[in-house]
């Protein structure tokens, strides 16, 4: 066996042991909670009262023009200063989940608003309140309309979690880190932790075209008519 | 069934609706014809409160709220009184997520707390009587805008409603496919269906419709039987309008 083939089997198991024990369940719990606070930010800016619109919109704001990075070593090195002090993988997971949240929130409220007034219209006229309209029919449209973007967003999210190495959490990229400071060959090692994360996003975002299957089978091929 | 009392209804400082008095009989059906602007859409709108006017009071059935008294009707007193109607959309407003038979079904399945096998027996019932049982599991965006038409009169009358609204229900069709919906409008008109709507359609509003009423400016100028506004109207504003109306079909041609 080839030197650098070697060198790639004996780092797979620890760079696949790292994915599986770090990098996805930092991306899903993180995507998971991310969903939920960028539906509640969205809803605060589509039907909240102004204050607290305004705070959903700063937060958008501040998150989505700063970066990545920096609001990760906030959490993990800054806070500890005024007595915070959290272990790498829950401030990689705040920081996440606050990350997800503020970019899903938007595309959250594009969908749901783009769902046209008279949906609303019908689901009332037929008795419906407001929780049940945006249950039965606002959400399930916005769900078709939301799943390509947010895709998107968990797509990155897989990349980005590399960050997370920074934080000394052991996942993917820093298990490479690793392996490489002691056996001196960057160029394999980072390639093959290049296909590992190609690998993951692959098969994480596999669940993409079902859903968006799941979710445009009422439509015509052209979109819907009428 | 209807009696609408000095409804006023502003958008901003533009009054749409300047104290209209409606009644309508049960069993009867009533157009509302007018310019576009005259507030026709808005005052059948306010008959199910998807616009809350200013002051006035709308009675539907056995349900009725003042607008004139502070605070303002809660939520739950909306939709009491919005249970009362069923209502057709000029463009249909099917749920594109929902196949024909659950379309029909939801307010029975969702508001009444139906099981989906009865609500969904009772809304093949309804499809048969629209001619649209055939198409059942169908999705709405492979239906023509005749048979979705069709399907959103069998969704609005799913949970028995004492009344059925109709905004502009045959404007977005092409002719022929208007026709089909005049004719399942009819036959709901011979069963007994108290019925109110706003139309542009002659054909519709001058075979069906007991009593016509000409809107103008947020006021009503006119109203009597259909046959008295098509034929001999007293106001100019009425004869005017209803000359435009019948221009629009052959000159020769008497209703």
């Amino acid at each position: 066996m080839p030197h650098w083939l070697s060198l790639m089997v004996d780092s797979f198991w620890p760079l696949l042991y790292a994915g599986v024990v770090f990098t996805v369940p930092l991306t899903l719990l993180s995507f998971a909670g991310g969903l939920l606070l960028g539906f509640a930010v969205a809803l605060a800016r589509l039907f909240g009262p102004s204050p607290l619109v305004k705070v959903a919109r700063f937060y958008v704001w501040f998150i989505r023009g700063t970066p990545l990075l920096v609001q990760l070593f906030v959490i993990f090195y800054g806070l500890p200063n005024i007595g915070i002090v959290l272990d790498a993988f829950p401030a990689a997971l705040i920081g996440f989940t606050l990350n997800v949240g503020a970019y899903t929130s938007e595309v959250i409220r594009a969908a749901i608003a783009s769902v046209p007034r008279g949906q609303w219209e019908a689901a009332y006229s037929i008795g419906m309140s407001w929780t049940q309209a945006m249950r039965r029919t606002i959400l399930p449209q916005a769900t078709g309309l939301a799943v390509p973007p947010l895709s998107n967003s968990f797509i990155s999210l897989i990349k980005d979690t590399s960050l997370a190495a920074a934080l000394t959490v052991p996942e993917i990229f820093q298990a490479a880190q690793r392996i490489a400071s002691v056996t001196y060959e960057p160029f394999i090692l980072y390639s093959e932790t290049a296909l590992i994360y190609l690998f993951f996003s692959s098969v994480l975002s596999s669940a993409q075209t079902r859903l968006e299957a799941r979710f445009g089978r009422h439509s015509s091929p052209l979109g819907a008519a009428g | 069934m209807i009696r609408l009392s000095g409804i006023v209804k502003r958008f901003g400082d533009a009054p749409a609706l300047k104290g209209v008095e409606l009644s309508v009989a049960e069993g009867s059906v009533t157009a509302l014809i007018g310019p576009s602007g005259s507030g026709k859409s808005t005052l059948l709108r306010c008959v199910n409160l998807l616009e809350v006017p200013q002051q006035g009071r709308v009675q539907v059935g056995d349900e009725a709220i003042s607008f004139d008294d502070t605070p303002r009707p809660s939520r739950e007193a909306i939709r009491r009184l919005r249970r009362q109607s069923g209502m057709v959309f000029q463009s249909f407003q099917l749920f594109p997520h929902q196949n024909v038979v659950q379309n029909v079904a939801e307010s029975l399945v969702t508001v009444l707390d139906w099981t989906r096998e009865e609500a969904e027996a009772h809304s093949l019932d309804l499809l048969k009587k629209v001619g649209m049982a055939h198409k059942a599991r169908e999705w709405p965006a492979n239906l023509s805008g005749g048979q979705q038409q069709r399907v959103a009169i069998a969704r609005a009358l799913a949970a028995s409603p004492k009344v059925l609204l109709c905004d502009e229900p045959t404007s977005a069709l092409d002719p022929e496919l208007a026709a089909e919906v005049v004719d399942v409008l009819r036959r709901l008109a011979a069963e007994g269906t108290t019925m109110l709507m706003a139309t542009h359609d002659l054909r519709l509003a001058a075979t069906i419709a007991h009593q016509v009423v000409f809107l103008e400016d947020g006021e009503i100028r006119e109203s009597g039987s259909a046959q008295h506004i098509f034929t001999q109207p007293k106001h100019p504003r009425t004869q005017a309008f209803v000359s435009t109306l019948r221009e629009t079909v052959l000159e020769d041609w008497s209703i």
